[in-house]
């Protein structure tokens, strides 16, 4: 249960948290240190400032290019991603891309991989589809789950920023618990989502049996994309699910989302891991464990458990919720990881990340 | 007139390049220098993140390294062995784990800057203007230094018989070993600097008139040992710790006895460590105030100590007869000065060394219009000039903590400014950088030093300020060292900003290691650059809207 070996360069100065460096052979640098990287989705693009899920999905799309040779086809569900790359007539993307509706991109995907094979190219061709979490964890869940119970040959990717952005920031199953939205405000005793509701895609997607599950966030570069590199080495369904934090739905500053990004993992609110065929097969270590303030307090859809007195039941709920995380997949060096099977994960009850 | 539109679906599809998101800006990143602490902190004024920065590559970056180091300090090696490093004391990374050991690389590029007989950079062409410089310890050596560098003819009176003063004549040889000492003069000297030796300058005025010189640099030093009158003293074997130290130094080896040295300064200790290895009896050293008010440095305290050399905190000595002292109790009283108590005690001594101060001697500038002395020592502008045009001073005769690297500090700043003053350049102050604080610094990408390398580190960092044996760091633990650095508040190339950039607004113009360009047509401004850089390099500024 470690990262892989690729993280543990003799570079002291910055370890290899770093993009790149001047120092470091090409190959011990990151896809994004590259001036050849596919920059697949290029600027001009219409993303907020500081976008998470715009950096996700260069960070994504990238390592595929370079795992394929340049050789894959995106299927993108409506959403953000689709909405501020590709207002007619203009597109960011630098790939065959195509678009159909916000709950059928698995499918789509699922489609032009069938497509390929029907041409003889699927060996070569790879299919991404992607989308956000309420494309894929509410309306897209259906079309998903079939994608990977047929075996299709797609690595399906959601970019995570916990509500439905592009409408105006409702509620979705990814939604944190007393995360604030436009649709949660005016239930219950506080603005923000009721606890113990939502579901883990992730953990969802493990109960498939799929070859490959595996989540990430935008703070780890290296790790994302070891991770790309890696799904798309196995043939068959494959998810990803990274953690991309939205300023304007978050209420936190646009130059702070990689920080934020960071400090849901630190905290063990997002726990990073990879699963083989339903089996958790490894966990990326908190390096320094923060208390989970840390992480909501930047953040204005949690504003009110701080406000006038504040909430602190509820930021021990999130607490005990993250303590969980730690404990459950063995985020910490000391916690001794539950290796195993899914079944094991999954009967020790409540959602994960 | 207006042809009739196409239905948008027949438009080819067109690149996102056509946006310019540039214009939503309100802040633009750019790229700073600012001041690193170690730089700050460092009375040579040496660029030591720069020449960290080029020393972390290895191989021919120590070369690069060297030639920037010298560029300010022509003394790597000697440095590496007596230099009190304020710089660690200001190092950022010593809120990661622990600073950066710069003190120790130095030493490892002097080394290297001798074993392979590296030269310093060639002078410029004779300007053709003459200067005088009185006295050849670090400060008249780093003048000539520059001076040469920029030029000018400069001739180097020294009183004694070796130059290097205080480096030769005050520390002891297994601090500073004198292959170092001479291999890093005679390099200055091979600029042409002429060095006369056994020449006391006694009138300034005459000397500047018979060799007709242009400008003249005072580095004299504080040689005159200060005294204390102790009742009894001239009975006792009396000696002051500067003649012990030099008369060693010309390899004299005194029977001494049990020693008793006074005094609470550097000079004190070496003073007694001499003594430790003159005798097999244990020295006491005796101070009147406690140890925390002690200005000799805390290495230099604790290494005196493993030494087994004993103190007497709170004393006095009162009186001195044939064999013993008679110490009086201190009091410190609320403003700290130490108070008599009335309470005495007996200490055996075959020699007391006093080592309770020097001051300079400044003779030579009797008749000298203008220039300024208080509590022995001469006054001097921030241009380094006395109050006498042309004549400049620094080191350990001018108001200043006195050690070798304000000496070469002082010797350097008083070259560019007696160069200004001979072309006739008004001076001007340089506009300092912002300081890099460690709130600049992105700790999150900095890892820690793996516990396997750490206790190597302390114990050759131990050897490297106690040079009996004299040893420095191996290549390996140099570059570790080296690439420890932060690189506080500049930009040492690791691809973040190029990275994170989720506009693609970051350009590569160059090879590795060229500095990046923002591009200013699609950066939005949302700053994470800023964040994400780990060292600090990048700002943002308002935009003019
Ligand atoms: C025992 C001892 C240990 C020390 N240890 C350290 C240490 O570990 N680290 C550190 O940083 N500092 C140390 N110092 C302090 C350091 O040596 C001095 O601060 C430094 O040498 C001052 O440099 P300077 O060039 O101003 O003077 P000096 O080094 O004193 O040089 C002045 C020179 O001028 C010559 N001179 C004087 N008058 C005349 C004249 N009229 N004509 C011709 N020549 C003249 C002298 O002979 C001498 O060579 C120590 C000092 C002592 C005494
Ligand atoms: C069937 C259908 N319902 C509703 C919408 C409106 N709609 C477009 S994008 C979107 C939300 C997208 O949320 P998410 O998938 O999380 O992506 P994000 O914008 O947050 O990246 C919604 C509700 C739609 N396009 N189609
Ligand atoms: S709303 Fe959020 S997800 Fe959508 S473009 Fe803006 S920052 Fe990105
Ligand atoms: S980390 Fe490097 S640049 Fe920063 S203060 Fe220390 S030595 Fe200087
Ligand atoms: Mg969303």
């Amino acid at each position: 249960m470690s990262r892989p070996p690729e993280q543990r360069e003799r570079f002291y100065q910055t370890g290899t948290l770093a993009v790149g460096g001047r120092l470091l052979a090409e190959e011990q640098r990151t896809v994004q240190a590259g001036e050849s990287r596919a920059n697949a989705i290029t600027k001009g693009h219409r993303a907020c400032q500081g976008c998470g899920e715009a950096l996700g999905a260069r960070y994504v799309l990238d390592a595929a290019m370079r795992a394929t040779g340049g050789q894959v086809i995106a299927a993108n569900a409506t959403g953000c991603l689709e909405v501020f790359s590709t207002p007619y007539p203009e597109s960011s993307w630098r790939l065959p891309w195509i678009h159909s509706l916000f709950g059928n991109a698995p499918a789509v995907a699922s489609g032009v991989a069938a497509a390929l094979r029907a041409k003889g190219r699927a060996s070569e061709v790879r299919v991404v589809g992607q989308g956000g979490d309420g494309g894929t964890v509410d309306i897209g869940m259906a079309c998903l789950s079939g994608m990977f119970e047929r075996g299709d040959d797609v690595l399906y990717v959601c970019y995570d920023n916990q509500a439905y952005m592009n409408t105006g920031v409702q509620r979705s199953a990814a939604t944190p618990p007393a995360a604030r939205t436009a649709t949660t405000e005016p239930l219950g005793g506080h603005p923000g989502n009721e606890l113990g509701q939502g579901k883990s895609a992730p953990l969802i997607a493990m109960a498939h049996e799929i070859p490959y599950v595996a989540t990430a966030t935008v703070a780890e570069l290296r790790d994302l994309e070891a991770k790309v590199i890696r799904a798309m080495s196995f043939r068959g369904p494959r998810y990803l699910h990274v953690l991309v934090p939205c300023p304007l739905g978050w209420g936190s500053d646009p130059a702070q989302t990689i920080r934020i990004a960071r400090l849901a993992k630190e905290t063990g609110l997002f726990p990073v891991f990879e699963a083989l065929h339903g089996r958790l097969a490894a966990v990326s270590q908190i390096r320094r464990k923060l208390p989970v303030e840390e992480y909501l307090r930047p953040q204005r859809r949690y504003a009110h458990l701080f406000a006038d007195g504040g909430r602190p039941d509820l930021v021990a709920a999130l607490q005990a919720q993250a303590d969980r995380n730690v404990q459950r997949f063995g985020l910490l060096a000391e916690a001794e990881p539950r290796e195993g099977d899914l079944l094991h994960v999954l009967a020790d009850g409540e959602r994960g990340p | 007139m207006s042809r009739p539109r196409p239905f948008a679906i027949t438009l080819d599809v067109g690149s996102s390049l056509a946006n310019r998101t540039g214009d939503w800006r309100t802040e633009r990143p750019v790229y700073v220098r600012r001041m690193p602490p170690c730089n700050h902190g460092c009375p040579a004024r040496e660029d030591i993140q720069g020449w960290l920065y080029e020393a972390e590559a290895g191989g021919e970056g120590y070369e690069r390294a060297w030639r920037l180091l010298v560029a300010d300090n022509p003394f790597p090696a000697i440095m590496g062995c007596v230099c009190y490093h304020p710089c660690e004391s200001a190092c950022n990374r010593v809120q990661i784990d622990e600073a950066v050991g710069i003190n120790a690389v130095e030493r490892f590029l002097g080394d290297e800057g001798i074993r392979h007989g590296w030269e310093l950079p060639q002078p410029q062409p004779a300007s053709g203007r003459r200067v005088l410089i009185v006295g050849a310890g670090p400060s008249g050596l780093s003048a000539a230094y520059h001076l040469a560098l920029r030029g000018h003819h400069v001739t180097l009176c020294e009183q004694a018989g070796k130059p290097g003063g205080m480096m030769r004549y005050g520390i002891p040889a297994y601090r500073l070993p004198r292959d170092v000492l001479d291999a890093e003069i005679e390099r200055i000297l091979a600029l042409g600097v002429e060095l006369r030796c056994e020449q006391r300058v006694s009138d300034l005025q005459e000397a500047m008139r018979e060799g007709g010189y242009d400008a003249a640099f005072l580095a004299l030093g504080a040689h005159v040992a200060r005294h204390t009158e102790i009742p009894g003293g001239t009975a006792a074997h009396v000696i002051n710790a500067l003649d012990l130290l030099q008369d060693v130094e010309a390899g004299a080896r005194p029977q001494l006895g049990r020693v008793v040295v006074y005094g609470g300064g550097d000079t004190a200790l070496d003073a007694a460590r001499t003594a430790r290895r003159l005798s097999p009896q244990e020295p006491v050293v005796v101070y009147r105030r406690t140890r925390e008010r002690m200005p000799a440095h805390p290495e230099e305290l604790r290494q005196a100590q493993e030494e087994g050399i004993a103190f007497r905190w709170l004393s006095t000595i009162a009186a001195a007869e044939g064999g013993h002292l008679r110490l009086e109790a201190m009091e410190l009283d609320g403003d700290g000065f130490p108070q008599p108590t009335g309470r005495y005690e007996e200490l055996d001594a075959d020699a007391l060394v006093l080592a309770i101060g020097q001051d300079a001697d400044l003779a030579l500038l009797s008749g000298v219009p203008g220039v300024e002395v208080q509590d022995h020592v001469v006054k001097v502008d921030e241009w380094m000039m006395t109050g006498a045009p042309g004549v400049f001073a620094g080191g350990d005769m001018v108001p200043a903590e006195r050690n070798v690297a304000v000496a070469i500090g002082h010797g350097a700043a008083a070259a560019r400014c007696i160069d200004g003053w001979l072309r006739g350049i008004e001076p001007r102050a340089e506009q300092e950088a912002q300081l890099a604080t460690f709130e600049h610094i992105n700790p999150w990408y900095y890892t820690d030093a793996p516990r396997t390398v750490r206790p190597l580190l302390a114990d050759v960092r131990r050897q490297s300020t106690f040079e009996e044996v004299v040893k420095g760091l191996d290549e390996s633990s140099a570059l570790f060292e080296a690439r420890r650095c932060l690189s506080c508040g500049n930009c040492f190339s690791c691809d973040n900003c190029f990275g994170v950039c989720p506009d693609n607004a970051v350009l590569k113009p160059g090879p590795d290691g060229e500095p990046y360009a923002f591009d200013l047509d699609y950066c939005k401004g949302c700053g994470m650059c800023v964040t994400e850089c780990p060292c600090g390099a990048i700002e943002m500024v308002p935009e003019e809207i």
